[in-house]
């Protein structure tokens, strides 16, 4: 491991960084292009947010072992309830109890 | 600058920022790991600023993948940032070109959930509210990330600190909070089928944009509210 920027991974990085930005712009670019929004395009555009976290969610919670599984359910009954940290709080506490008392 | 906004956004970047800087962390440390030099860790947190994506690129750079893939993975990993812009669109109108440049270049799942919010709430979203949420996300991720790139080999096991449930119990509690929304069960669900089938018939990073497309197909077939109202008014009867 060295301190200094290998060329390589530079461009690399940079490349990456690009690819990340086109997505970022990429919707704006493509929605100022349409003088009106299709409602069901508008209903469609509503579900992006809790359609795209699912999806960092469901499988995490699929494949992960039972003290993943008890820590996101801790989290949701907590969650319903307290937004914010809590949750996060529970999530944790969960998963530290699961491992390191019960042994899963 | 509006300074209340801004320091209303700052203080809530830094609630994110505190909850993030273990993935800085854990990003710096595994970077390392993976022989990327200090300087090269934190050019990506500095760059790219996507945390999933850069741990999926960090992973691949690992096992000597060709560069164009990795440069793939990585937009696929990002690719709900187009469905992100595109939503928040229509909140920052009234932003200048140079605004909205630095606006795209932060937009990431906590800022968009929390610039939505806002809008949706009526509140409106103003560039200093969100240059200062941005900021306070933006400036400790490069630093937490140089820090754990210094410090990687030294810390523990992240698993016996329980870091690795931290992402998705924090995604968890963003997708509860949208559960008053029209449509939001059989969307959830939807998404679900599609990124739990997606992760085993394809693979990751592709049941991220899978499930998401699933979600979103679902919306768009759901039935539309009765009355013909303009979309506009839809939103705005939702919060």
């Amino acid at each position: 491991m060295t301190d200094l920027i290998s060329v390589d991974m530079a461009l690399l990085i940079l490349a990456a960084a690009v690819a990340t930005f086109l997505t970022r712009i990429g919707g704006y670019v493509l929605i100022t292009r349409m003088t009106t929004i299709p409602p069901r395009m508008e209903q469609a555009l509503n579900a992006v947010p809790a359609a795209v976290l699912t999806t960092l969610v469901a499988p995490a919670f699929f494949n992960g072992g039972w003290d993943v599984k008890i820590a996101m359910l801790a989290a949701l009954v907590v969650g319903i309830r307290y937004p914010g940290l809590l949750p996060l709080g529970a999530g944790w506490a969960a998963a530290m109890l699961c491992r390191h008392l019960l042994g899963f | 600058m509006n300074r209340s906004e801004f320091n209303q956004g700052l203080k809530g970047g830094l609630i994110i920022a505190l909850s993030s800087a273990p993935f800085a962390v854990l990003f710096g440390a595994v970077a390392s790991d993976n022989g990327l030099s200090v300087m090269e860790a934190g050019l990506m947190s500095a760059t790219v600023y996507a945390g999933a994506s850069q741990l999926v690129g960090i992973e691949l750079f690992g096992h000597h993948v060709a560069p164009w893939l990795i440069v793939l993975s990585v937009f696929a990993v990002n690719f709900r940032h187009i469905l992100y812009s595109a939503a928040l669109t229509r909140y920052i109108a009234h932003f200048t070109p140079v605004q909205k440049f630095l606006t795209f270049f932060l937009l990431t799942d906590p800022q968009f959930a929390e610039a939505v919010q806002r809008g949706e709430s009526g509140r409106g979203v103003s560039f200093p509210w969100y240059i200062g949420f941005g900021a306070a996300i933006y400036f400790p991720w490069l630093f937490f990330s140089v820090v754990g790139a210094f410090f990687g080999r030294m810390m523990g096991d992240p698993r016996a600190l329980a870091i690795d449930v931290l992402l998705p119990v924090y995604f968890l509690g963003l997708v509860i909070g949208f559960r008053r929304k029209p449509g939001f069960y059989p969307v959830v669900v939807g998404s679900a089928l599609g990124s739990v089938l997606g992760y085993h018939f394809v693979g990751s990073p592709w049941h991220v944009s899978i499930g998401a497309a699933v979600g979103v197909a679902v919306a768009a077939f759901l039935p539309l509210p009765t009355e013909s109202v303009p979309a506009n008014a839809v939103t705005e009867m939702e919060s």
